[in-house]
């Protein structure tokens, strides 16, 4: 550069760097530029960006299994899920308490059917199971009042329970539950758990824990005057089943220790009652390994199962693998919606490009009518328009009636035009054509008519005249339609939901039905970010080949 | 070179009127001969027509009636394509999609000549206008100058007897303008390509043309060689249009003998001027005399010159000349040129003076 008299950066008249000055001078604009898209942004990011995130965020979240079954799913990681057996005692043990509190909390009903999506029949065992949890507890809790009639009393249990300490086990308790429900339980118990108890009835003392919090604070309850429920007296017999604890009781001698005692003393009363044949006796599924699986495979906090579902996998014992024939759908799904999308693309193409052509060549007043006649469907609800062309294409339609009275149709042998993917094709081709045919016309409009007379006095023919010099100027109108009639139909839902049946339907619909029917968000999730990650790559493949410069939406 | 009787003409416009509504003519009874060789400018104000004369020879519109021959032959139905004549346009039509070289071999090409003969000519016409360098470029990669030429080498690559150009000048500034007047008058007259140049820059016209046909309204108002036209306009708007002109209204007293007339203008002044669509005496006529034939100093007035009394309105310096406007017989607009000598007056408004001119530099012409 000339005009610089020294090395070194370009400064402005006041010595400092030019690039820092024109960046100061610069930052007025860009805030006013911020402060201008603001408010839209903002809106966006709250009334969209943010909800479609967590959306998404579905397909990969899966804490409700380890959340509802903390000590079950802690205890499974031991558990070889090769053997081709049920899991031991201390899983059914760890099962019991958590499926009791989730029960309690009616949160089983939600892991079930979350469990459900991957092995059927889930939902119901998990249902019934948590129903009956109770009757469980009842073994214990009746010999138990039996011996010490006291221990029937809410105001007992307080007192025995209540002491001094640090009340670390009550904190850690409420956090599980806060793990499982979706309120949180904040507040005071009323309960200060003696360390005493704690140490000498661990079990005991996290299942009175667990019911203290859920009675205080969900139910709102006096804890000191209410009984706890059967799960309580099922830990107290698991506790008094270790001789250290029985002999630690006998020594003890705080409040209610004679009433300990007295059952330490007719241990022989207490049931010698194993959880797994409980729960078998409950559901013998619960000996099903295949259940036990599902729980191990699903018990991490984060999965890819729903995107293998979405793409016609599954995870078994060794990992992804294809799913049974028969239940494969999402890939045909996709192929199909690409298919069809490229297919109602093309047509829009064909049917379009005449039409922006005359649009573009006609004079203004005549133009304006026509341009009128292609928005005229726009100012139609696409329900009302989609709704007409099941009318027209139906058996009994209006097409085919007339190919029947014109004789081109049999009338056993009416066209089958709707129901299946040629309805689809027919009247999305027909929803979508505008949006064809405005970037086609925009950009057909800036081509002056003196290159095809250009090209005529060079000695060209009408045909070649177009094909060689209309044409490749017109592609960056066609590049835009594309773009946009492709991602329109790739997600289209309306449409192929009433004309299309089931040959006819697009991934979207089935999107749709797992967000509102089926309540599989998560599965729903992943396959919207397949769809959106296909027309991602679409869109960036488009750009290799064809390149973004060449999309021209007008002038 | 421009016999308007000659039978051998190469492009002939017979009776030819064009209609695009059914209800007014935007071309009337046109008549028009060209040999071979020859370099005719159209000339008018936007909307006389000159286009549609210039389209209707290349194919774009039809004659709504009348002959175009080519050659001796008529060409009304074939289309453009068959017409073989080549053309620039206004703004240039370089295919944007194509290189340079493409665009040159696109007439070639659709004539389905070889590759070799394809790349000899497309060399040959872009050394002839001086673009030898440009083949690999895309036009808009090119300046305004540059399209030209390239727009110009592409109308000449396929060798056309006949060429047309639409104002193909219009664009650029007036330096570049000038330059490819020139460049564009010298390859005609080299190639010996017959051309009609339509262009409503009446200096354009004067310069690059053998013979410049003014539009107006829809007919050819004068056609003659560049001299001639400025020097003898036929009627007052080819003395209008073509250069600068001062206009005394009046009205004929006298035809006298001596190939001058006597007029009587408006402000009741006696002046004598040059009949030219004047017969008799009693007709309204208007006389126009050119700037540059006013005299203002009286000591270099001619023999037999008249005066008139004149008042200096406006002093303008534009360097080579200087431009004076004056109040001549009631006329405020009336203006004389006068070349920057170092003994002309530089005179200031309010002055009184008189102004001469020769009855021959004079024309009384329609009114």
């Amino acid at each position: 550069m000339s005009d610089t008299t020294s090395s070194g950066p370009m400064l402005a008249a006041d010595g400092t760097p030019l690039k820092t000055s024109l960046a100061r001078a610069l930052r007025r604009q860009k805030i006013r530029a911020l402060a201008l898209i603001a408010p839209l942004l903002l809106f966006v990011m709250i009334t969209f960006i943010i909800p479609i995130a967590t959306m998404l965020f579905r397909s990969v979240e899966n804490q409700i299994v380890s959340a509802t079954l903390p000590e079950a799913t802690a205890a499974l990681q031991a558990w070889d899920q090769t053997s081709g057996e049920a899991p031991s005692e201390d899983v059914f043990q760890a099962l019991f308490f958590d499926l009791f509190k989730a029960a309690e909390a009616k949160e089983h009903t939600k892991l079930g059917t979350r469990l459900n999506y991957e092995q059927t029949g889930t939902s119901s065992l998990f249902r019934t199971s948590g129903r009956n949890l109770d009757d469980v507890g009842e073994e214990w809790q009746d010999p138990i009042e039996d011996i010490a009639p006291a221990l029937e009393d809410g105001e007992t249990w307080y007192a025995m329970m209540s002491g001094t300490g640090s009340n670390d086990l009550l904190e850690a308790r409420r956090a599980l539950w806060n793990d499982m429900v979706p309120d949180t339980f904040n507040g005071d118990v009323g309960l200060t758990l003696s360390d005493e108890i704690a140490g000498m009835l661990p079990l005991t003392a996290a299942a009175y824990s667990d019911w203290a919090i859920f009675e205080a604070l969900e139910e709102e309850r006096d804890i000191s005057t209410r009984d706890p429920w059967e799960a309580v007296y099922a830990a107290l017999g698991l506790d008094l089943r270790n001789p250290e604890t029985v002999a630690a009781v006998n020594a003890y001698s705080g409040p209610h220790a004679e009433d300990l005692q007295l059952v330490t003393a007719n241990l022989d009363q207490m049931p010698d009652l194993m959880f797994r044949d409980a729960f078998a006796d409950l559901d013998e599924d619960w000996l099903d390994p295949e259940v036990w699986q599902t729980i191990k495979i699903y018990s991490p906090d984060y999965t890819s199962g729903y995107f293998l579902n979405a793409i016609d996998m599954e995870k078994g014992p060794d990992g992804a693998q294809m799913r049974p024939e028969n239940q494969q759908i999402y890939i045909t799904l996709f192929i199909r919606t690409l298919w069809m999308s490229l297919v109602i693309t093309g047509s829009c193409i064909l049917l379009g490009y005449p039409v922006a052509w005359l649009l573009a060549n006609l004079p203004l007043r005549t133009a304006n009518v026509l341009m009128i006649l292609v928005l005229l469907p726009f100012w139609t609800s696409l329900l009302v328009r989609t709704s007409a062309w099941k009318v027209l294409l139906q058996q009994q339609g209006v097409i085919n009636e007339i190919l029947v009275w014109l004789g081109f149709v049999d009338d056993a042998n009416r066209l089958i035009l709707m129901n299946n993917a040629t309805g689809t094709v027919i009247a999305m081709t027909h929803i979508l054509l505008p949006f064809m045919i405005l970037p086609l016309y925009s950009v057909m409009k800036t081509i002056p008519p003196s290159y095809l007379r250009a090209a005529k006095s060079l000695g060209a023919t009408n045909w070649t005249a177009f094909w060689r010099v209309y044409f490749p100027q017109s592609v960056p109108g066609i590049g835009a339609g594309s773009i946009l009639v492709f991602i329109l139909s790739i997600g289209y839902y309306i449409t192929p939901e009433i004309v299309g049946g089931t040959d006819g339907v697009f991934i979207s619909n089935r999107i749709a039905y797992h967000i509102s029917s089926s309540l599989n968000w998560g599965l729903a999730a992943a396959l919207g970010t397949i769809l959106l990650a296909v027309v991602l790559v679409l869109y960036w493949l488009y750009d290799r080949i064809v390149g973004i410069d060449n999309v021209k939406l007008g002038g | 070179m421009t016999d308007l009787a000659n039978d051998q003409s190469f492009v002939k416009f017979d009776r030819v009127q064009k209609s695009y509504d059914g209800e007014n003519l935007v071309v009337k009874d046109l008549n028009l001969a060209m040999p071979k060789g020859e370099f005719l400018t159209m000339l008018g104000p936007s909307g006389s027509g000159k286009t549609t004369c210039l389209m209707m020879l290349a194919g774009f519109e039809t004659a709504t009636h009348g002959e175009i021959l080519l050659d001796g032959k008529p060409i009304n139905n074939i289309p453009p394509h068959k017409r073989g004549i080549g053309m620039v346009f206004q703004n240039y039509a370089l295919f944007p999609h194509m290189t340079v070289a493409e665009n040159l071999a696109f007439p070639l090409e659709v004539r389905k000549l070889d590759k070799s003969v394809r790349e000899e000519k497309v060399k040959r016409a872009l050394d002839m206008v001086q673009m030898g360098a440009f083949g690999g470029r895309r036009p808009a990669q090119l300046s305004g100058g540059q399209q030209q030429r390239i727009a110009l080498a592409r109308a000449l690559v396929f060798e056309p007897e006949l060429v047309l150009m639409d104002e193909p000048l219009g664009a650029l500034d007036k330096q570049l303008r000038e330059h490819m007047q020139f460049e564009i008058t010298r390859l005609a007259h080299d190639l010996g390509i017959t051309t009609v140049y339509v262009t409503h820059d009446q200096t354009e016209a004067l310069t690059m043309s053998d013979r410049v046909a003014v539009f107006e309204d829809g007919r050819i108002q004068q056609l003659a060689p560049p001299d001639t036209l400025y020097e003898e306009p036929e009627n007052s708007f080819v003395a209008q249009f073509i250069g600068e002109n001062n206009t005394l209204e009046g009205v004929v007293t006298e035809m006298k003998g001596d190939g001058l007339c006597e007029v009587k203008l408006d402000g009741g002044e006696i002046i004598y001027a040059k009949p030219v669509n004047v017969t008799k005496a009693g007709d309204r006529t208007r006389v126009s005399i050119r700037p540059e034939r006013v005299e203002m100093n009286k000591e270099r007035l001619q023999e037999g010159a008249h005066t008139l009394k004149a008042e200096v309105l406006e002093f303008i310096y534009m360097g080579d000349i200087f431009r004076t406007r004056l109040r001549v017989a009631g006329n405020e607009e009336f203006v004389v040129k006068t070349r920057n000598a170092p003994d002309q007056p530089r005179l200031t408004p309010g002055t009184q003076l008189e102004i001469g001119w020769l009855p021959e530099d004079c024309r009384a012409l329609d009114a």
